[in-house]
């Protein structure tokens, strides 16, 4: 805006380089960018820790670990560390960061500074997490192994050393950043949409990103309350949650579930967004049912949030609250269920083109259709009394978590890479790198099922012999996906090798959002005139 | 030749699980190899939830296969090949109020058996037998009130068993066709216990007691784990009952109340603090 005042542009003011620009910086591509670097290193951290899980798994007996309570350990951080530092960040930070001020014709978020600190603060969340692998948890081990859940007592006396402090400490600076971030994409959203361009008229990524951040703004406080409760009856002597001077352990599951189940729907709306896009894109046709689909996404967020005892249906809840929490729950399911089958109804009548982005976001409907009605099958608190945490609610959520939330990144991600970097990822390595992720994680996770039905146990280091087969079989799923990403990887090397340049609209008709107008990659600053919205799309 | 290589037992399990259901394969009381579905059900309590599920997999098999076949017709039919220019169709009412209102169909079908499950499962009804469970850190310790002798005892992961990691040195002993309700409660962390082939689980926490029943349909021994994250052991505190006739029940009675007498039954302990951070 200042440089409306000042006629000659001063090119080093506006476009700052190397520390300057990655540190300081206030521009919301540069940090989405930094954003999806951050996930990407996170999420090879979070992923070698699921393959020494798998490792572990793939004999019956004790083959890498030396105890129960270190296979806990990296449980736990494979855990926090893909919800909080891989999926949110790529997802929310990272295309929330670059695609929405694009796709509303901002010029950049309303607090680019905040969006500055937002990163960083989850970059801190992240290092303060990684020290808490070398600190005491439980005697003699170090490290904290109750689960991403942090569930007391186990958290708080059966943790004494420090590394859980850190741990706390991790969960407040990620959730903070988050606060931050939501209450910039909230202002933006709502403020710096171009003349013309209503809120029924904003793309449904645009729509995703501001559920989420409403739900983010409205969790994410609730999930501070409870750890700092923790962290109080850890080291200051109250007894929030301790029975024994009149707290309740109980208490903390509610609070925790309170933000735990939006949480799921963090991850997964901002997919929501990016497969409609895609969908739209290669079908050469409009969303099928926009506001519907829009309005399904309120409706998901909305309910989202009273629906969170279902992950506690064993506590020993009374008979008419879980009722209560059954029927919420299932009531879930029918938002869904309007946007899997708008999808379709998108796709049906299109000229369908098969590109790596299509390919991921057609697989991401599918497997989440599949993770969707094993999530049916637990709402039913009857049947989920012999399945709860068993593998069965493992596979469960990694289908919409791994085969979902993952899946939505990589289309994101060969959707948008020519966008953002100007570079083409080959379209047959996006697609190859598709095939054995798809085949990898369906061998790695559908075995699940089975052990769940079988009545295998989750956390568990060692298992009866009966479960070693489809251990094995996951495990060798796990190897597959693991090598699906050096294709990944592969290809983001053939981009930069090549440097082949990518056009402003690489995908032709169908891509009709705001950021294709622009060059690829983008200038520094864009939408210096604002964008006029006229007509409809829908 | 050998023919128990992982390739061939993949084909065989593929095989089986188009031509069996789950339950043609489970074990009784334990899981077994290549299982496919749940344990063989051992109690009322879990014929219901196996009947109710059993309906469920139906029902989502069917959307699940719906959706992949529609998923497979667009993309056959609709390629940019066959089909080159595209509709710009983005509304009809019918089909969306369609695909809102058969889903709810779906679940209310659901839920009527849902509900009923429910609630066979949360009221209790009066016990012939009442057992104490009690998780520690890493094992579990059974009571049995004044009128069953008055004893309590510790049941330990026994190493030198069968089944691996399952079996223990002094199980839960429970008279056939009688109803039982087990008090659960925890002496350090949460623990939860937890019996497949009776679809049991309910958590053990400390400073709780929680009550759960089960009224078991046939004799033999039957195996579960500790089903909630408490600790460096908690792959290794199974939960074991043996179910026997009323008579042989009777007389185990009488042999434990002599063999445990140095553990009389007490009144339920809380969580002690300082016992439990040192």
């Amino acid at each position: 805006m200042a440089s409306t005042t000042t006629a000659p542009h001063d090119a080093h003011a506006d476009h700052p380089t190397g520390l300057r620009r990655w540190l300081f910086s206030t521009n919301h591509k540069d940090i989405g960018t930094l954003y999806l670097c951050f996930a990407l290193m996170a999420g090879i951290v979070g992923g070698f820790l699921s393959i020494l899980m798998r490792i572990e798994l793939q004999e019956p007996g004790l083959q890498i670990f030396s105890n129960g309570q270190m296979y806990n350990v990296v449980v736990t951080g494979h855990g926090l560390i893909m919800v909080f530092f891989v999926v949110m960040p790529a997802l929310i930070g990272g295309f929330g960061n670059w695609f929405v001020p694009l796709m509303i014709g901002a010029p950049d978020m309303a607090f680019p500074r905040m969006n500055n600190i937002s990163f960083w603060l989850t970059v801190t969340g992240f290092l303060l997490l990684f020290t808490s692998l070398f600190f005491e948890g439980a005697p003699g081990v170090p490290g904290f192994g109750g689960g991403w859940t942090v569930y007391p007592p186990l958290s708080v006396s059966g943790h004494p050393g420090p590394s859980l402090d850190f741990g706390i400490l991790a969960l407040h600076a990620a959730g903070a950043a988050s606060i931050l971030g939501a209450i910039n994409f909230i202002t933006t959203i709502l403020n710096m949409r171009a003349p013309g361009m209503t809120l029924h008229k904003m793309p449904l990524f645009a729509w995703s990103v501001l559920v989420t951040a409403f739900l983010l703004l409205l969790a994410l406080p609730v999930l501070a309350g409870a750890i700092t409760m923790l962290l109080t009856d850890r080291n200051f002597g109250t007894t929030f949650f301790d029975p024994s001077g009149g707290g309740d352990p109980v208490l903390y599951q509610h609070l925790f579930w309170f933000f735990g189940h939006p949480e799921v729907y963090i991850m997964i709306l901002p997919a929501f967004g990016i497969v409609s896009h895609i969908v739209s894109t290669f079908s050469r046709k409009p969303i099928f049912g926009y506001l519907g689909m829009a309005y399904a996404m309120v409706a998901i967020g909305a309910v989202g949030f009273i629906v969170w005892a279902h992950h506690m249906y064993t506590v020993g809840l009374s008979l008419d609250t879980q009722r209560y929490f059954v029927f919420a729950t299932m009531v879930i399911a029918v938002p869904t269920g309007i946007k899997i089958f708008s999808w379709i109804a998108t796709m049906w009548g299109g000229s369908l083109r098969m590109t790596a982005p299509m390919v991921w976001a057609i697989g991401f409907i599918f497997l989440f259709t599949v993770g969707g009605v094993t999530g049916v099958v637990l709402a039913n608190a009857g049947v989920d009394r012999e399945l709860h945490n068993t593998y069965y609610v493992v596979a469960h959520f990694h289908y919409v978590l791994s085969l979902g939330a993952v899946f939505g990144i990589f289309a994101g991600w060969y959707y948008w890479f020519p966008k953002m970097f100007g570079y083409v990822v080959p379209d047959w390595i996006g697609k190859l790198h598709f095939w054995l992720a798809f085949i990898g994680a369906n061998v790695l996770f559908f075995p699940m099922h089975f052990l769940g039905l079988a009545g295998m146990p989750r956390h568990y280091v060692d298992y009866p012999d009966a479960f070693a087969g489809w251990h094995r079989v996951a495990s060798i799923g796990s190897y597959i996906f693991a090598f699906s990403l050096i294709v990944f990887f592969y290809g983001v090397y053939v981009a930069y090798s090549r440097r082949e340049r990518a056009a402003n609209d690489p995908w032709g008709l169908g891509a009709t959002t705001l950021e294709w107008t622009l060059s690829s990659p983008p200038p520094f600053h864009q939408f210096e005139t604002l964008p006029r919205i006229t007509g409809s799309d829908h | 030749m050998r023919i128990d290589t992982l390739p061939f037992r993949l084909l065989a399990a593929a095989g089986f699980a188009v031509a069996l259901t789950g339950d043609a394969l489970a074990g009784m009381g334990q899981p077994s190899p290549w299982q496919l579905g749940m344990q063989t059900p051992a109690a009322i309590g879990a014929e219901a939830i196996h009947d109710f599920h059993d309906l469920l997999l139906w029902i989502i098999t069917v959307i699940v296969l719906f959706v992949l076949a529609l998923l497979i017709y667009v993309i056959v039919r609709f390629s940019e090949t066959r089909n080159q220019t595209p509709s710009r169709t983005t509304h009809n009412s019918l089909l969306e109020v369609a695909w809102t209102l058969v889903p709810v169909l779906i679940l209310v079908v659901i839920a009527v058996p849902s509900f009923r499950l429910l609630k066979a499962q949360l009221v209790i009804p009066t016990p012939d037998v009442v057992v104490k469970a009690t998780g520690h850190q890493w094992y579990w310790s059974y009571e049995y009130p004044a009128d069953q002798g008055g004893f309590s005892f510790d049941s330990n992961l026994a190493a030198d068993k069968q089944p691996r990691l399952l079996a223990v040195d002094n199980e839960l002993v429970v008279p056939v066709d009688k109803i039982v309700k087990v008090q659960v409660t925890a002496a350090d962390v949460i623990h939860a216990f937890a019996m497949p082939s009776f679809g049991l689980k309910i958590d053990a926490i400390p400073g709780r007691l929680n009550e759960t029943w089960f009224k078991a349909d046939k004799e033999g021994v039957f195996y579960g784990q500790c089903s909630l994250i408490c600790g460096q052991n908690h792959a290794f505190m199974p939960i074991m009952i043996r179910v026997v006739s009323q008579e042989a029940y009777t007389a185990w009675l009488a042999d434990a109340k002599k063999k445990f007498a140095a553990n009389p039954s007490g009144p339920i302990k809380l969580a002690d603090r300082d016992a439990i951070t040192r």
